[in-house]
């Protein structure tokens, strides 16, 4: 049944959710950590146990992988609700921060994919561990 | 009559809302065809349409929730709201190659501390310079250049005033929109390509908005290695804001 996989899918979410919950006020943090990370490790987890046991079938996939296909119109109305205008007028250091920010970390992605992350470089150098 | 619309409009709004943004998705993918020839994805352009909307709807109302503001749009803040958008991104790991998440572990953690670092380093600089000396004013700040959520909690952790707390805010919207906005541009020159440079890029960029709508219009495939680190910078900015980063900036200002 599709539905199994979208039944998967929350259970996975809601628990990873839990967990980063639980991560966070352990830590004095009133936030999750990295819930949405545990979820995707479950998710893998789960559908890679289930498969090697034969539970898992392709009609079960169906109903993740169309939530994977939907989050670019997700995006999209995510892009649509934000505060952009509170963006734009929150003055000059706002702006300031926000941007010198930016700045300084694609500078930071750049000298480390430099560094580890092109896909040529770790292959034929070797540095895969 | 119209009434009798708008109440329908009003009950069905998430069902409004999903033929609303199929339109802008239909809009978007022909205009990439048509003008662009492909080259400047379709998914940008709809969300550059999303940001544009919620800015126009923004100004008009003076609202926060960009074109959710307005009765007709309600249902495209719940489609875009944390419970959609955390479901359809997990969705996106299925397929993950694991092999690709273990090799990139230790980068992926690296990424996140000298991210987190280089945010707030450059929001308490920038904060500087405009004359803030009070060092939880520059915390919050600082915690604001990493995430708009990161900002606010540190805040109101310290207990910031209320006009640091929202300037803070602004200047994570500020890096949110613009990372989404600059990734698709310049991906191909750091070459942010491939799922290990898409885990770095996650951890060192943070904004879970901005890096999801980043790569999703650079490269769909990517965007599962992106959230899944950008994840833990949130939490952790949270962590080491109201202590970590305060104590460090008390003891350099001296107060």
């Amino acid at each position: 049944m599709i539905f199994y996989g979208t039944a998967l899918l929350a259970g996975c979410l809601f628990i990873g959710m839990a967990i980063g919950q639980l991560i966070g006020s352990a830590l004095g943090v009133d936030s999750d950590i990295g819930g949405v990370g545990i979820a995707m490790l479950l998710l893998i987890g789960t559908t890679t146990w289930l498969s090697r046991r034969g539970l898992w079938s392709p009609t079960h996939g169906t109903g993740v992988q169309y939530w994977g296909d939907v989050y670019i119109p997700i995006v999209v109305a995510m892009a649509a609700s934000q505060n952009v205008r509170g963006a734009l007028v929150g003055g000059g250091l706002a702006f300031a921060a926000g941007s010198a920010s930016v700045v300084v970390a694609f500078a930071t992605v750049a000298l480390l994919i430099r560094r580890f992350g092109r896909h040529s470089v770790t292959q034929a150098g070797g540095e895969l561990r | 009559m119209i009434a009798a619309l708008a109440g329908l409009v009003d009950k069905y709004a998430l069902v409004v809302a999903f033929a609303l943004v199929g339109i802008v998705m239909l809009v978007s993918y022909q205009a990439s065809r048509l003008f662009t020839r492909g080259r400047v994805h379709g998914s940008a352009i709809a969300i550059f349409l999303g940001l544009a909307a919620a800015v126009a709807v923004g100004l008009a109302t003076g609202g926060r929730k960009g074109v959710a503001d307005l009765p007709l749009f309600a249902g495209v803040g719940v489609m875009g709201g944390a419970m959609f958008r955390d479901l359809a991104i997990v969705a996106t790991a299925y397929g993950v190659r694991i092999e690709d998440l273990r090799a990139s572990g230790v980068q992926g953690m690296v990424s996140l501390a000298l991210g987190l670092l280089v945010a707030f380093a450059a929001g308490i600089v920038v904060a500087w310079c405009f004359g803030v000396r009070d060092p939880v004013a520059l915390t919050t700040l600082g915690a604001g250049a990493a995430t708009y959520i990161v900002g606010p909690v540190t805040g109101a952790a310290l207990g910031a005033s209320s006009e640091m707390i929202a300037l803070s805010i602004a200047a994570g919207l500020v890096k949110s929109i613009l990372v989404m906005m600059a990734t698709p541009a310049l991906a191909r020159f750091i070459g942010l390509d491939n799922p290990r440079a898409a885990m770095i890029f996650g951890g060192v960029m943070g904004t879970n908005s901005g890096v999801i709508a980043g790569l999703a219009a650079t490269d769909p495939k990517l965007v599962p290695y992106g959230a899944m680190t950008a994840t833990f910078y949130t939490g952790l900015g949270c962590l080491i804001g109201p202590s970590l980063i305060y104590f460090i900036v008390r003891a350099l200002v001296g107060a």
